[in-house]
């Protein structure tokens, strides 16, 4: 028990910062003057108080995630062929040990696969960006051009993805291109319809700024309908970038080529399955990056 | 002698879905340099709408609109607008907002520094020297609406239209507002027309105040000359037979001669 009690005040000491060797302590009890100890003092409450907010912050998500390891390892012990948590754990560890591998096409690491699927993403979405947010602000500004373009627009944006693959294979005659056409297609729509929908929303008031001052038309662009419209324009680009990496996995299996999603299918015939799951995770979180990194930036660019 | 603004037989007929609709009709008013001129009446009654034909946000469909001997149209500059919800764009710090309005009028003639002096006058008019590099989302409803009179000013208008500049704002806020007004009207010698629904801010503030039949086809009923001598006081106008007279003339027009339709929203 007094063992106990003189490692807590050794630590106390620590964690106050003085330099004074502690001096070993059989009874704190018969010590005459005793030194408050570090958590009753401010800093030290701070402290207690914000570990308590981070553990009480931390436990609904841990629970969480306690719960599905939990249902996974259930599963996969009545599923013979399922993988459990350990195993892929097992599996993930030696696969990350060596991501940059290249042993031929078909054979390189994770890291190559992840970074080629976002290549593709970002060609894809890049040209859909520099095509559909122009076209946005003009649907939105020119009332006519926004009803010539919205019975086209309405039919084409409920299209699977995929359905736009043989199209592309067919005028490109590749599977890169090809790939990158799809993304492109899927991920255009929610930046034209958003930009767009921006435009038409600015306020009447900033139009009317607009007009008493007479500004000049390249004035009310970079300082009354670009900042304007960036949120929305950051919304479109957002939801995109969901899109996009939702659909690269899929035109990847289908494409083949170096990329997580062909790497899942290849896996799949290898009947790794620890693999699959790992890929199921790795695409998650990538996505889940992708789209956290935006929200930071629409975050910087909102000014109310 | 000629005045400054004339509104001769003006009319406004707005094309709704519904059909035409006669916003105003037969306006006639003319305006004195250095004049300020509240337009006062009921919800409805086309008292923005009036403001707006001055402003060129909107053109009349009939008669004429003269400032300085000159046909009003489209909106400029020297027709600046205080707009009742302040209108600052939102991604500009108070000192840009006001900028930009300088900017544009002065840009052509004037240097960089000149600009950005004109730009610090005006906020220190409106005593907003120390808000210059706040957003418009960092400062109060009442400082706001003081950029956008310092927006307005430092354009240096022939003509400063203001529409309900105070009707967003607390009573204590207004007061100190409608105060700093009359002493910035009074230093620049700015002609002024406010659209206004508070009877006491028209006799305040007001040299004439326009009172207007209820829409449709609104016109003006009567114009009462308020002859309070200036600078006025509000504390000493409380005790003043003649301010309540005056007082009780408009609100006489408004709640016996022309009662809020039912209809009315």
């Amino acid at each position: 028990m007094s063992a106990v009690n003189a490692t807590t005040e050794n630590l106390n000491d620590l964690l106050s910062g003085e330099d004074i060797a502690p001096t070993p302590q059989v009874s704190t009890a018969a010590a005459p003057t005793r030194r408050t100890p570090y958590f009753e003092t401010e800093s030290g409450k701070r402290l207690v108080e914000n570990a308590l907010t981070l553990f009480r912050n931390a436990i609904p998500p841990l629970l969480g995630m306690l719960l599905f390891v939990g249902l996974w390892g259930l599963i996969s012990h009545s599923i013979k062929n399922i993988p459990g948590p350990y195993e892929t754990w097992i599996s993930a560890v030696e696969l990350f040990s060596d991501p940059f591998y290249n042993n031929g096409p078909n054979d390189q690491g994770i890291g190559w696969n992840i970074l080629n699927s976002l290549y593709r993403v970002g060609m894809g979405f890049g040209a859909a960006a520099l095509v559909g947010i122009p076209l946005g602000f003009m649907v939105g500004r020119f009332d006519f051009l926004n009803r010539m373009l919205s019975p086209i627009i309405s039919i084409l944006r409920p299209v699977s993805p995929l359905a736009w693959l043989p199209i592309g294979l067919l005028v490109l005659q590749k599977a890169e291109p090809a790939s990158i056409w799809v993304i492109f297609i899927s991920s255009i729509w929610p930046m034209v319809l958003n930009t767009a929908a921006g435009v038409q929303r600015i306020p009447q008031d900033y139009l009317n700024i607009a007009r008493v001052l007479n500004l000049s038309e390249f004035k009310v662009f970079t300082r009354i309908l670009f900042p304007a419209v960036l949120p929305y324009v950051l919304t479109g680009v957002r939801l995109s970038i969901g899109v996009a990496w939702l659909v690269i996995v899929a035109a990847e299996m289908l494409t083949g080529g170096v990329g997580i999603g062909f790497w899942v299918w290849d896996e799949w015939n290898n009947l790794n399955v620890a693999h699959i799951i790992i890929a199921i995770f790795v695409v998650g979180i990538v996505g889940l990056l992708l789209e956290q990194g935006l929200m930071l930036l629409a975050k910087r660019f909102s000014y109310e | 002698m000629q005045s400054y603004v004339q509104i001769e037989n003006a009319g406004m007929v707005f094309s709704t879905k519904k059909g035409k609709f006669t916003a105003l009709t037969d306006i006639n008013l003319n305006v004195e340099q250095g004049e300020f001129i509240a337009l006062i009446g009921h919800s409805g009654c086309g008292k923005s709408t009036l403001l707006n034909l001055v402003a060129g946000l909107l053109d009349a469909t009939d008669g004429v609109l003269l400032l300085a001997n000159k046909e009003i149209k489209g909106p400029g500059p020297e027709r600046s607008v205080v707009f009742q919800n302040h209108s600052l764009l939102p991604w500009l710090t108070a000192f840009e907002n006001v900028h930009l309005a300088v900017e544009k009028v002065f840009g052509g003639s004037e240097s960089k520094a000149q600009l950005k002096a004109r730009t610090s006058a005006a906020l220190e008019l409106v005593g907003l020297t120390h808000a210059a590099t706040k957003l418009p989302g960092e400062i109060s409803g009442g400082m706001k609406q003081r950029v956008g009179i310092a927006r307005a000013l430092a354009m240096e208008p022939k003509v400063l239209l203001m529409d309900e500049p105070f009707g967003a704002l607390d009573a204590l806020t207004r007061a100190h507002l409608q105060d700093e007004l009359m002493k910035i009207v009074a230093a620049t010698q700015s002609t002024v027309i406010m659209v206004t629904h508070d009877v006491d801010e028209a006799v305040l503030l007001s040299n004439r105040i326009v009172m207007m039949t209820n829409g449709p086809a609104a016109t003006i009923g009567e114009i009462l000359s308020v002859d309070l001598p200036r600078p006025r006081d509000r504390l000493q106008l409380a005790h003043d037979p003649r301010y309540h007279a005056l007082r009780s003339q408009v609100l006489e027009f408004l709640y016996s001669r022309q009662m809020r339709p039912k209809e009315a929203a």
